[in-house]
């Protein structure tokens, strides 16, 4: 099917709810392979539900998603190799305590993948240096401050080598002088060519590097467009008032 | 030169000549002592670190049966629970691991219930291994869920991220409650006593019932034991150092 | 349900301190009480037509009678342990260097070794003939002491010494910021390490038969001995313990619940090791 090739990452009505509070309302998106999405909005309208829901650390009540020509909703999927070509960074880091940065990057080559020590060294190191951190390999995570865990986390996620990267708020757990490294490691990642779902705070990056911004509120796709369009010319009056509180609050320039 | 001999250089009556004639029979209740302790903690870390498994992932009926288990031997006396394993169970004929006719396995069968030694020490590794699944269950649960989620993020099952993410995370922070345990199994292993176990305490017993010298042969039991504890205590200090990962401690 | 498992709980505590009242004092008109419940329990075994059921059934009389030797013994002692507790802790926190020293010594090496050691002690080597009860109390007081006072040192210890600076300033001396800031805290923040506390001493006085005390366990013992139901026996004297255990422990919880201050805890116990 030509639909089926044209996306990486296609999901369909989706819907979750939690006790009494619908979450998703039926959300739907879709991302070709190479493209780069934000998903903004006011904190709590789903965001990072429907990021959980695409590698099912959630699992949605309604809707399908497919990766590629596999559909993840299915009953009978493999969710452990699906999750190998998903990376997610989490917003608190989640680095794994008890190991320090190079064997935080090795365990899924080692365990998931079941590479020799060797190859999951070489591969650790690559990611590693790829986000500039080669030289912290030995620290553990309470060792490294909050840009540094997440730029590791980022190589945790890389070193499976996978289709899909999803952020969910990857900098908003930063101080504020961290924040730019994480930012500029995503920014090589999408002109490298990965496809990625970020949902984020940070409007300045998302402008100047993403493909399509998507604007949700309350369990909904309010809006999506090109960078320029929606925050120029915002169609929907909700999305309007959101833009111009972010600016207020945040100041015109972003870099 | 026979220790005999050595002994009765000293002075007839004195406190050292009641611990130099003893001492062989002292040292055997020690070492027995010891080997309840080691064996009993052994048993208790198996079987309570499946309990806190059951407990913190089980589904519902294993939940159910792994909470009962805890409960009842934490509320319970030790000395009550050596009771039933040696006086109560032969009494209603199940003498070793089995029923006759019913369920007699090879190897349980060795297990006996009419021996002093196997009871308590059977004893004394069920109520620790109920006591180390609290601890290990506190530990478990003090680690973050995003650990959980990282590892199955890049892909692991369940069981893998229980094995590489969680345990050893939990296995370091259960330390410090886990040295306490090991320290009051030491201690409470004399409570094996009463089903003619030969350990440090009923050698103390045996001693003092012979030559009516109490005072002086319990002072060297407190002794002995404050030694034996003072070592523990310092050996799981040193094992912790080992074992420390900077930043990673119960911060709840 | 809150209200209900409150009201149960209460009504538990109730009947468990009365029966311990009317059990193990010996005054006439208790005497009187005593043979009431006794042979009103005792009208109701014939009923049960299994040994199983009968056997424990008939022996409830001397079950009470044990069951309120051990709670008696568990009241006193923590009483007694507490009540010397607070000096050693404060003494070993803010007394001066040979004062601190003994104290830790004491806690040390109460700790240190078992409770039977202790007992057996004091029951043979120490020439002084006390009743049964006495002895009991002291023993195992003098035990649980040192445990309540790491317990209390914890707790003390956790309280930010900001708060006392802060108390200084204003002008309180040492005393009176110990006595109004910090204790109140302390004992607050204590209440769950205290449960372990009430936990592990309800267990412990099951070694009372050393010094010649008959209390729950050792009552079993005699039972057991002259009926020859060893399991129905011992397994009935391990649910009393589990009910008194239990009861005990959610009364601390209640107690904790209310005099919570919200945002007040503590990061770990001093645990007797086990609870």
């Amino acid at each position: 099917m030509a639909m089926a090739n044209e996306f990486l990452l296609r999901i369909e009505n989706l819907h979750k709810r939690f006790g009494q509070e619908e979450v998703l309302k039926g959300v739907s998106l879709h991302l070709k392979p190479g493209e780069t999405k934000a998903i903004i909005g006011p904190s709590g309208t789903g965001k990072s539900t429907l990021l959980r829901c695409i590698n099912r650390l959630n699992d949605p009540d309604q809707g399908r998603i497919w990766l590629g020509s596999t559909e993840i909703t299915a009953p009978t999927v493999d969710l452990n190799k699906i999750r190998q070509q998903i990376g997610f960074v989490f917003q608190d880091f989640n680095l794994f305590q008890h190991l320090n940065a190079l064997d935080n990057v090795r365990l899924g080559l080692l365990k998931v993948k079941n590479m020799t020590k060797d190859q999951a060294t070489d591969l650790a190191m690559h990611e590693l240096r790829r986000v500039g951190l080669e030289h912290k390999a030995s620290a553990y995570p309470s060792q490294l401050s909050g840009g540094q865990q997440q730029r590791v986390s980022i190589a945790r996620a890389l070193a499976m080598e996978p289709k899909l990267m999803l952020f969910d708020e990857p900098t908003s757990a930063l101080d504020p002088e961290l924040i730019g490294e994480v930012l500029r490691v995503m920014k090589t990642l999408a002109e490298e060519g990965m496809t990625m779902l970020i949902v984020t705070h940070e409007l300045g990056f998302a402008r100047s590097v993403c493909d399509e911004i998507v604007f949700m509120e309350k369990g909904y796709i309010v809006e999506e467009g090109l960078p320029e369009q929606l925050f120029n010319n915002p169609k929907q009056p909700r999305t309007q008032e959101f833009l111009s509180k972010l600016s207020e609050l945040y100041g015109e320039n972003q870099a | 030169m026979n220790w005999e001999v050595l002994c009765q250089t000293l002075q007839e009556d004195s406190f050292g000549r009641l611990a130099c004639d003893w001492a062989p029979k002292i040292l055997q209740g020690t070492l027995l002592t010891i080997e309840l302790t080691l064996a009993a903690i052994a048993i208790g870390l198996v079987l309570g670190l499946l309990l806190a498994l059951g407990r913190v992932y089980g589904n519902k009926p294993i939940y159910a049966l792994c909470s009962s288990y805890v409960h009842f031997i934490r509320g319970t006396p030790l000395f009550v629970q050596l009771l039933i394993l040696y006086y109560g169970l032969p009494s209603i004929e199940i003498r070793y691991l089995g029923w006759p006719g019913w369920f007699d396995w090879p190897l349980f069968s060795l297990i006996r219930f009419d021996d002093g030694f196997q009871a308590g020490l059977i004893g004394l590794g069920i109520n620790s291994a109920a006591y180390q699944a609290e601890y290990f269950r506190g530990a478990i649960q003090s680690i973050k869920a995003g650990q959980m989620q990282a590892a199955l993020a890049i892909g692991m099952s369940r069981a893998q991220a229980i094995r590489h993410i969680i345990l050893p995370q939990a296995l370091r922070l259960v330390i410090p409650p886990w040295s306490n345990e090991f320290i009051y199994t030491l201690k409470y292993s004399s409570a094996v006593y009463y089903l003619a176990v030969e350990e440090l305490f009923w050698t103390g017993r045996h001693i003092a019932a012979k030559t009516f010298r109490h005072f002086e042969v319990f002072l060297i039991l407190a002794i002995i034991y404050l030694i034996l504890v003072l070592i523990l205590t310092k050996i799981l200090d040193k094992v912790e150092e080992r074992l420390r990962i900077p930043g990673l401690d119960m911060k709840h | 349900m809150k209200k209900f498992q409150t009201l149960l709980l209460f009504l538990s505590v109730f009947v468990l301190l009365a029966l311990t009242l009317v059990f193990f004092f010996d005054y006439p008109w208790l005497l009187f009480l005593r043979e009431a419940i006794s042979s009103s329990l005792l009208s109701v075994c014939p009923h049960f037509s299994s040994e199983i059921l009968k056997i424990p059934c008939e022996s409830l009389p001397s079950f009470m009678r044990g069951m309120s030797v051990t709670v008696m013994l568990t009241l006193c002692l923590l009483f007694v342990g507490f009540a010397l507790a607070v000096p050693v802790t404060l003494g070993q926190l803010y007394g001066p260097a040979p004062v601190r020293w003994l104290m830790s010594a004491y806690e040390k090496f109460f700790r240190a070794i078992p409770i039977l050691v202790l007992l057996i002690f004091f029951a043979f080597s120490l020439k002084i003939n006390l009743p049964a009860f006495l002895s009991a109390v002291i023993v195992f007081g003098l035990h649980s002491a040192a445990y309540q006072s790491q317990i209390f040192r914890g707790t003390i210890q956790s309280i930010s010494v900001g708060q006392i600076a802060a108390a200084r300033a204003i002008g309180m001396t040492r005393l009176q910021a110990i006595r109004h800031i910090v204790l109140p805290q302390a004992f607050r923040l204590a209440i769950p390490a205290w449960s372990n506390e009430y936990s592990s001493v309800l267990k412990d006085t099951a070694f009372a038969f050393t010094v010649g005390l008959v209390e729950l366990n050792q009552t079993g013992v005699q039972v057991a001995n002259y009926s020859r139901q060893l399991f129905i026996i011992f397994f009935t004297i391990a649910i009393i313990y589990l009910i008194l255990t239990l009861v005990g422990t959610r009364l601390l919880e209640s107690l904790e619940e209310r005099v919570r201050i919200p945002g007040l805890t503590v990061h770990q116990g001093a645990a007797h090791g086990h609870g």
